[in-house]
Formats: structure tokens, sequence, C-alpha cells
């Protein structure tokens, strides 16, 4: 070992050891100071004990007309939608607000469970508001539009009244009345630290027994019949040699056929087609955030909007760049600012049948 | 090797008598005069599509009447002809046309978008215990990016003596150390809670991969920072892209050297989905604390209850509890081959074989039964056998043509044995969807075709 590596080793031990006083000589010229103003960019979190939340307030009236004009077309008016993400608001009571423990999470039978219902702690839901949403245009809120879109949020799910304004001087007064505020524990032996004072053992011990370990195996759960192509062809999932091949899922069954008889030899699948210029622009511009090829999403499918105006390319580009509202449903689709191109491509594509 | 009455060992078994009908027999004649090659195959799938009754299905290697195989009789194009030259495909080799089966998928109908969403790894057609960089599972909160790396920064900051910056460059020019490593999504497996839900070992178990990564142990970076190593229990680690994921990290992991700074995967730079240019490696800890496209580390002195790990990634207890921070993966393994979608193409043997690993250490054994777990036997275990990356196993098996139930059990170096689904369900119920390391059943049907189950 060089006297040099020595050093950095001596160096780095004292580090260890909580002095790390010499440490930015160990790697001469690698890395530099990070100035207030970039540090001032990038730090964003805001933690449990709201270190790093700036200042600033909103109601939940702002908060409405927020969300209705940037959040309600994926999470629904109320923030209650389960058609592209799973719900926010839902399932937690006025007893929920006064215990901090949410019932309905301990019934088995309720039926999913909501954000609200879930999180502990408000600070949580205004960092993430602040950091990744609106989806397609996350960080484009200001600190106030933050305040007044979780103030709307927690209005719904009755932690603030209809007339609150949410500041940084009085968010840790709501803390206090989050619905699962005390659900959570770390009481498990999973997390990979001793910071916690979780527990050390593990919370199941099995034995590794060789011989006669049970009675006789019997299969108590198995897909149905109707569910064995579910995920498409599993002869085309499978390699085309090998010890086993795949199902050919795309008949049914034969239970009774002799072995193997159920593998299919599928052909390898042709060379890639030749692919249409808009797939592409569809994913860049996030069209896709908002519309699927065959089902509903936000919007309408591209093949239930090429069946509907066909050849129509001009009305189609004149309604990407416009936007509206009223077509397909109530929920409006912004004016989209993609160049004239892209926009044409895809209007030419969907008005051509949008083949996929 | 001993077999079971009527059985020849290896996967070459005799075609029954009357196993072409007449057309198929003139068929091959007619065709082994014309030389064509392949005209077994078609004449076979005749056979069985034109059988009333239907026969066996001989999918091994039976010597053709004429005294020969095709395709060995008759020399190929590839054997007579001028291959192909150097530096194909723009300079990046891929994979045979013959694999393009071999692909990683989305769950139907498991999410609505594809930005926030998952691709499975196909576990049975991969060998050995590294993932090929284009199939590793992917899983994006909000869309994955290609970024330019000479634009990318990483930042160290909060309970530091002077935050720092770095580029790409420096970052590289600093020690590096390459590991091979698991990395698991904390839901793998977890549709299969309650009841069997998917087909496949892709969709069950698809959402581990391993590489081998490269580069920088975080703890030199928080050296170089001046960071707080003794009040600072907590990290914060935060993703330059839209989502900008955080997770909380313990720092006693840091401490030991194991968590990286990575911009190297299987000998090249990370693929764009798995967080080119630099995304963090935790080893043994769900992937969701492996941030993409990492812009920078924070050190505190409490957790930082991020959306990741205070809405999502918490495991509900019966008692309407959430367990917090749970990030380890504990002891888990599956068998990739044969599983559920395949098809034994008849009796004989067999090479079981699987993927094992804990985040806890290394895999200390693996054992498999193929009676449901009744009667078990200790699995070879292949080298490499490393710390918190998947180990692959083997373990011969003759099938006598009897439905039969495959299982793996895993057991780490700790001695923590992997559990049952009974097992898991006592302790935490079957509504905590995250941390599903149950043992996996394969059913193998007398028809060959073998299904996803769960056992009593």
């Amino acid at each position: 070992m060089s006297k040099f590596r020595k050093v950095v080793l001596t160096a780095a031990l004292l580090a260890a050891a909580g002095f790390a006083s010499a440490q930015s000589t160990a790697y001469p010229g690698v890395g530099r100071p990070a100035t207030t103003k970039e540090v001032a960019a990038w730090d964003i979190d805001v933690r449990p004990d709201f270190k790093g939340l700036p200042a600033g307030s909103g109601s939940v009236a702002q908060g409405q007309d927020l969300w209705e004009a940037k959040c309600a077309h994926c999470h629904g008016v109320f923030g209650e939608s389960n058609e592209v993400f799973s719900p926010l608001i839902g399932g937690t009571t006025n007893d929920d607000i006064k215990t901090g423990n949410v019932a309905n999470l301990k019934r088995a039978d309720f039926p999913g469970r909501t954000t609200i219902m879930k999180v502990a702690t408000v600070s949580t839901l205004w960092d993430y508001i602040n950091r990744a949403m609106p989806w397609t245009a996350p960080k484009s809120l200001k600190p106030d539009e933050v305040y007044a879109v979780t103030a709307y949020l927690l209005s719904l799910a009755n932690v603030v009244p209809e007339n609150f304004v949410l500041t940084d001087k009085n968010i840790a007064e709501v803390q206090k009345r989050m619905p699962n505020r005390n659900g959570m524990t770390t009481k498990h032996a999973m997390w990979a630290g001793k910071e916690f004072n979780g527990t050390a053992k593990p919370d199941t011990a099995n034995v590794a027994c060789m011989k006669d370990c049970i009675p006789e195996a019997k299969v108590a759960s198995i897909l149905p019949d109707y569910a064995r192509n579910a995920h498409g062809n599993l002869a085309e999932q499978n390699r085309l040699v090998g010890q086993q091949h795949g199902a050919n899922t795309a008949v049914p069954e034969n239970k009774s056929a002799p072995v193997g008889a159920v593998a299919a030899t599928p052909a390898a699948k042709p060379a890639a087609k030749v692919v249409d210029p808009a797939l592409a622009l569809l994913g860049k511009h996030n069209c896709t955030a908002c519309h699927a090829q065959n089902t509903k999403v936000v919007g309408p499918s591209f093949n239930d909007i090429a069946k509907k105006y066909p050849g129509k390319a001009d009305y189609l580009a004149g309604k990407i760049k416009a936007g509206g509202s009223g077509v397909w449903g109530p929920i409006p689709m912004p004016a989209q600012s993609a160049p004239e191109a892209d926009i044409k491509t895809i209007a030419n594509w969907l008005a051509a049948g949008a083949a996929k | 090797m001993k077999t079971p009455d009527g059985i020849q060992s290896g996967r070459v078994q005799k075609a029954p008598e009357n196993f072409l009908d007449r057309n198929g027999i003139s068929t091959v004649i007619a065709e082994s005069k014309a030389g064509r090659r392949n005209f077994i195959r078609s004449a076979f799938a005749a056979a069985a599509a034109g059988a009333a009754a239907p026969m066996a299905l001989a999918q091994g290697n039976p010597v053709p009447t004429e005294g020969g195989d095709p395709n060995i009789l008759n020399l190929p194009e590839h054997a007579t002809g001028l291959g192909q030259g150097v530096a194909a495909n723009n300079g990046y080799g891929v994979p045979s046309k013959f694999e393009s089966n071999v692909q990683r998928r989305q769950s139907p109908g498991l999410t609505q978008t594809t930005q926030a969403s998952v691709s499975f790894a196909p576990l049975q057609s991969l060998f050995g215990i590294v993932t090929p960089s284009g199939l590793h599972f992917e899983r994006h909160h909000q869309g994955w990016w290609d970024i330019d790396p000479s634009k990318h920064r990483f930042m160290i900051n909060g309970m530091v003596k002077t935050p720092k910056v770095f580029t790409m460059d420096e970052i590289m020019r600093l020690p590096s150390v390459s590991r091979f490593h698991f990395i698991e999504c904390g839901a793998n497996t977890a549709v299969e809670w309650g009841n069997v839900a998917v087909p496949t070992v892709q969709y069950t178990h698809g959402m581990v991969s391993c590489s081998e990564f490269t580069g920088v142990p975080l703890i030199t970076l928080l050296q170089i920072a001046g960071a707080d190593l003794k009040n600072g229990k907590f990290v914060l680690a935060e993703g330059g892209d839209g989502s900008s994921m955080t997770r909380t990290i313990p720092m006693s992991l840091i401490l030991s050297g194991e968590v990286l700074v990575a911009y190297g995967q299987n000998g090249e730079m990370l693929r764009p989905e798995n967080g080119y240019p630099l995304r963090l490696i935790v080893p043994g800890i769900q992937g969701v604390s492996w941030v993409k496209y990492l812009r920078r580390i924070e050190v505190g002195d409490m957790p930082y209850a991020a959306k990741d790990e205070a809405v999502h990634y918490m495991d509900l207890m019966p008692d309407g509890q959430h367990r917090q921070y749970t990030n380890i993966q504990e002891c888990k393994s599956v068998v990739t081959t044969p599983s559920g979608g395949q098809v034994l193409l008849d009796k004989g043997f067999y090479n079981i074989t699987g993927l094992a690993w804990s985040g806890r250490g290394k895999i200390q054994k693996v054992d498999v039964s193929v009676d449901g777990g009744r009667n078990w036997r200790q699995a070879r275990l292949e080298t490499p056998v490393l710390s918190k990356a998947l180990t692959r196993f083997n373990i011969d098996w003759v099938w006598d043509g009897k439905p039969a139930i495959i299982q793996s059990r895993a057991t780490d170096d700790t001695g923590f044995v992997q559990p049952t689904y009974k097992h898991l369900r006592a302790a935490r119920g079957t509504r905590s969807i995250y941390h599903n390391n149950a043992i996996q059943s394969w059913l193998v049907q007398e028809n060959g075709e073998v299904k996803n189950v769960q056992v009593s």
C-alpha cells in the first residue's frame, strides 16, 4: 500500500468515527462547494417536523379552482376517482380525526385504501404535491398554490373546514387532525439498521424440514380456466427451444391431451413493422398520459377517436390545439402547445385509423 | 442414471406406432425425396391436428424412417454460404431474431398508464444470475428519461460541513467498486398475497433483477462533504426526474460501505430506464430506495416520511396499523423452470432450476420439493454465491408423468428460512401488499402444462 493510500485510508477511518475535518483534501480536485442559490434550487424536501417548508398560504376555495383546472382530470373533482390512479379521498370519518386511527383499515372487507386513509403526515402531502404534481408538469405549482391544493384535499376529508386558509403557521395544528396520524409502527425487523429500535427477530420462523414435513399437499388456489390466456398467448412468451416450451393458451386447454401436446412451437415473430412517427409523438407530448390505444383513460381511446372522425385530420388538429370538453364527457382536455407539424402528424394518424 | 420403468433418460422418446397417418407418411416420403427442410415438423403437426384420438406427440428427436434427420442430411444455408460482416446493427449487437419471445412485459390491467407502471423481467428464459440490461425489470413513477450526462449534477447537503456539487466527470474519477447485487421491487409477488392471480413466473416474480453495478461508495462522497456521520442518522436520496423520488436511507447501511452511487451496469453505463447516468444502489433493500437519476443526497437526523414511505410501500397489518419504513427484502426463492405457462414436452429427465436471494446476506442453501412441500432435497448452488445477489440453483429430476407440485425453499446465512404462505399470512394477514417472499408452488399436470398454484 502506497503512502498516499494510507493517508486516505486513515482519513476515511477518522471520518467514519465522526471526525470529518480533513476529508475534502483526500480527493483534491473532485467536487466543489455548492452555492446557496444552488442548494435553494434543489433542496425542496419538507420533513414531518416541517423543516424545509417555505412560508406561504392558500385557501380551500383557491385550491378548488386549481384542483378543477389541473388535478381533477386524473383524480376526479373530489379526489375520489380510481380511473387513472388510486383514490385520494374517502374512507375516513370524523371519529378517525379524533382518534388518529382510521377504523376502516381494520376491516378486511373494506374495498381499497385511499391516500387519506393511509397517510399519517401532512408534510408528505405538501412535499409530494410540490415536487411531483401535476403529473405532466411537475414542480410547476408555486408554494401558495401547493398550500391551496393541500387545503382543498384536506377539506374533502373534513380535516379542515371549507373556509380554511392553510399556512406555514397553522400546518402543525392541522397535523393533529390527520385521520391516520397514529396508524404507523416501526416495531418490525425489516428496517436495515437500528435507528428505529425495531424488533431484531423476523416475524416468520419456518424450519428447513426435509422429510414427511406435511400431510399430502392439496391445491388451494389456481387460476380459473378462463384466465389462462388473460396475459396473452404464453407460447409467445417463452423461448422457442429449451427443456420446456410455452403453453399455447390461444386455444382452450385439453386436460387429457398427451404429454407435451399443449405446447406450441410458434414461429419467431416477424421483424418489427415500420412504426408510424405519430406513435413516438404521442409519448413525446404526453398524450398517453390521458389517452390509450384501446381503452378510455382520462380521455377517449385513440381507436374511438379514429372511429368517430375518419378522414377529418384538420378538425382533429384544431381540437388538439384548442382543447375542449363535452364531446366525450365532462373532463376537459387542455389546449396543447406541441409544434404545429407534430399536431398535424398525430391528427393525420388518427384520421387514418390510428393503426398501431 | 436410474429412471422409473418405461422412461428413457433424456427427452428422446420413440414415436408411437401409427403416429403418422397414411397421408402423413406419404408426405414424409414425398418431402424427403424433394429434400425439403423441416418437412418432418409440418407432417407431425398435421398428424396431431388430424388425429381423431390424440396420440403422443413426440417432441424428442426420433430418427425419421428414411434413416436421418434432414437438419443433418441436408446442409443448411448457413453451412454453405457466406455469413454477415462485423459491426452490424450500428455497432451494437442485438439478440438473435429467434429470441424475440424473450421480452419484458406489462401485466395487463395492472396500471392505467405506461409512465406510472411496471414491466416484468422474463425470469423463465434467463440463465445464471445476471439479468441482461435490456430485460431488467422497470418501475417508473412518472416516466423515464434519457438524461445528458454532461449536464447531470449530484449534490450533497444537509448536515455536512460544506454542501458539495459534483459533475459526472468528477464522480467517475473517484475510486470505484463493482459488485453484483439483486434489486427487487417491494411489491414483487404482491398480487399473490390472497390467492393465485397471474399465470407465469414473469408476472409473479419478474420484479427482481441482478446486475454488476459499478460506482463510488456513498460514504466516500459524504466524507468529501464532511458529513456529520454521528448525528446524521438518516439520509434522503432524491431523483432528478419529474417524480423526484425521495426515500430515507439508514446511515448504518451507508457506513458499511455497501451503498453505492453507481453509473455502471453490466459493463456499460446504466440504461436510461434504470436511471442513466446515476442511481443509488442500496443492496438488500427494496428497489424503490435505489433512486434513479440521482441528483441529491441530504444528511439529516430524522426520517423523511416521503410519499413512497408514508402512502405507499408500507405493510398493512390485520390490526389496522401500517408497518412503516420496511425496507429489507427478506430471503426468497423461486423455481424459474419448470414454471407456470410452460409445458414439459415428455416424461424423463429435467433440470429444475431457479433463483434465490436474501436482503440480509448470502444464500446458504436451497431445498426443492416435487411433492408440494412434503419431502425436500437439497439443490446445487452454482457459483458465484454472493451477498445480496441472485444465486442460481439446480437439481436433477426425473418426471414420471404424474402430477407434481414443485417448490423451492431458501435459507440465508442468518439461518432465516423462506416462509410458506401459511407462515406469512399468520404473521401479516393478506392485505399487506409488499414483501411477499412466500414459497412458490408450480403444479405440473399430466398433460405437461405447468400451472401457478398455492397449496393448503
